[in-house]
């Protein structure tokens, strides 16, 4: 299988030997090369999921979606973009300027500063943490301080209760998703993201950990999609009672990156849960069929990682468009009442399952 | 990593450091000295980042901005609206934090100077292992610190049984009221 790993030194080779830089200006260049590579491919993922989401959406709803600009309105996104970079910043006269325009940075550092931890192909990983699943559970909750400061600093009484709904959603589910990735640490018995993957080389865990691995997966999929603040769960934003919740008072840009990291936090719980549950960037293995595993090893890492998440973003689109909005009461309920004990219910199980 | 490259992040994060922790107590806005604060931990935890030490820094993020933080803001949040000030504290409170400030310097610039020497001979530091942090939190032996977990888990299982019980009591005197 192709290993990204040819790249990487290729490029560092190339900056220490042959052109014979020292370490700090290597190191340099590499770091803004890695930045810009992955604020590259955040921002472009953000507008894949924008299409598809558009077109998926109209399917479920038997439209057509986009389909005048471009082919098959491929082009749509594009001109969307170029549209809010081009508008305007209103600035609202009795809000709290400082805290208003800093809200959506740590929105999107948030959800960046995940996405720059994850595997996404063999050898393809900017950052590999001895304790990755930790640090990805830590990071995600600075974007609960985004929304609540958000809310907050528009001074608008809507705004304020979408952020006092998404504070109490966020940091609820928080738990059972942490729970969930939990159970997986205890059967891969490692924190660190590149050997989750690799042990499962031989079954991804959703088939190698059996009733337990299921469970973490549909309990880790529903935490997910609350914490990402849509599908059932959009309470902070409800358009029918809030306007657009704590992000009504945003214009331009700054609503486009409350826009932009909702699409990517989709494409990285998905990630997560691939990586977790999917076997990641690690191709179908069957054990004893060695024809069959060679042949799934031709296709190359990335095609498996991008795949799977596919896979899952579909399974949240889906969702979202089947499923009418819940009250904030049973939001709290399903929470508290039922996934937490379950998984709290799961982990112990897995604990004596694995030590047996 | 290179000498050159770690010095200049370090003192990136000590700048912030020092700039928004004096930020945090002269802003007069309440929930401006809490985002302040947020960048002085965010900041610390970079710079166990930069010591190698991950689980410190994770640990740090996720109980401090992720725990404590996110309850200080949502605290701020409920009991303020936007555009109140803060008084002017009075000479003498003012008199007694500057005195107690200039002690704090005083202990921490006689432990700097006692320890540091001592502290710059220490050998630099592998990442440590999440396996060898798991064992020695839990186990009996020396130097392994069980006994503290577990009375830590029993004062936080006191303070859930706490908190239940005062939420579950404003709830009935609501209800007489009403």
């Amino acid at each position: 299988m192709f290993d990204f790993k040819i790249v990487t030194s290729w490029i560092d080779n190339l900056l220490r030997v042959d052109l014979g830089l020292d370490n700090f200006w290597t190191l340099a260049i590499e770091f803004i090369l890695v930045g810009v590579a992955l604020l590259a491919a955040y921002a472009l993922i953000a507008l894949v999921l924008i299409y598809a989401e558009r077109k998926i959406c109209a399917f479920f709803q038997c439209r057509i979606g986009p389909d005048r600009v471009g082919k098959w309105g491929l082009i749509q996104v594009i001109a969307d973009m170029i549209k809010i970079l081009t508008k305007e910043i209103i600035p609202i006269k009795r809000s709290e300027k400082l805290l208003f325009f800093l809200a959506p940075f740590f929105v999107i550092i948030g959800s960046f500063l995940t996405f720059g931890a994850l595997p996404f192909a063999k050898g393809l990983h900017a950052i590999d943490f001895n304790i990755g699943v930790l640090y990805i559970l830590a990071v995600s909750s600075l974007g609960v301080i985004g929304i609540v400061l958000a809310g907050w600093s528009s001074n608008n009484k809507y705004s304020l209760i979408g952020a006092m709904r998404a504070g109490a959603q966020l940091i609820s589910y928080e738990i059972s998703a942490g729970l969930a990735l939990m159970t997986m640490v205890v059967l891969a018995g490692s924190m660190q993201l590149s050997t989750i993957v690799e042990s499962q080389a031989d079954g991804w865990f959703i088939f190698k950990g059996g009733i337990f691995a299921l469970v973490a997966f549909v309990i880790y999929l529903i935490a997910g999609h609350a914490e990402t603040n849509r599908g059932p769960f959009d309470l902070p934003e409800s358009e029918s009672e809030l306007t657009a919740g704590y992000h009504t008072e945003y214009s331009g840009i700054m609503f486009g990156f409350y826009y932009v990291a909702e699409y990517t936090n989709l494409f990285i719980i998905s990630a997560i849960a691939t990586t977790m549950f999917l076997g990641g960037w690690m191709p179908l293995h069957i054990p004893g069929l060695d024809g069959f595993n060679q042949v799934m090893d031709y296709i190359p890492s990335a095609v498996w990682f991008f795949g799977k998440c596919a896979f899952c973003i579909f399974l949240a689109l889906w969702v979202r468009w089947s499923y009418p909005r819940l009250r904030i009461d049973q939001l709290l309920k399903l929470e508290w009442k039922i996934l937490m004990p379950i998984s709290l219910i799961n982990i112990a199980a897995v604990a004596v399952a694995v030590t047996i | 990593m290179d000498i050159a490259a770690s010095d200049i992040i370090f003192y990136i994060l000590a700048f912030v450091i020092a700039v928004s922790s004096v930020l945090t107590v002269t802003s007069k806005k309440l929930l401006h000295s809490a985002v302040y604060l947020l960048f002085t931990l965010l900041a610390t935890a970079g710079i166990y980042f930069e010591l190698n030490y991950h689980f410190l820094a994770a640990v740090q993020i996720s109980v401090y901005i992720g725990g404590i933080l996110v309850l200080l803001v949502f605290s701020i949040v409920l009991t303020s609206k936007v555009g109140e000030k803060m008084d002017t504290a009075s000479v003498c409170k003012a008199a007694i934090t500057a005195l107690l400030v200039i002690l704090g310097a005083l202990f921490c610039g006689y432990i700097i100077n006692t320890y540091l020497p001592d502290v710059k001979m220490a050998p630099a530091q592998q990442e440590v292992d999440m396996n060898t942090i798991g064992n020695s939190l839990l186990g009996t032996g020396r130097f392994e610190y069980i006994l503290p977990f577990e009375a830590i888990s029993v004062l936080l299982l006191a303070c859930i049984i706490g908190g239940i019980l005062i939420a579950k009591n404003n709830k009935k005197k609501e209800g007489e009221e009403e």
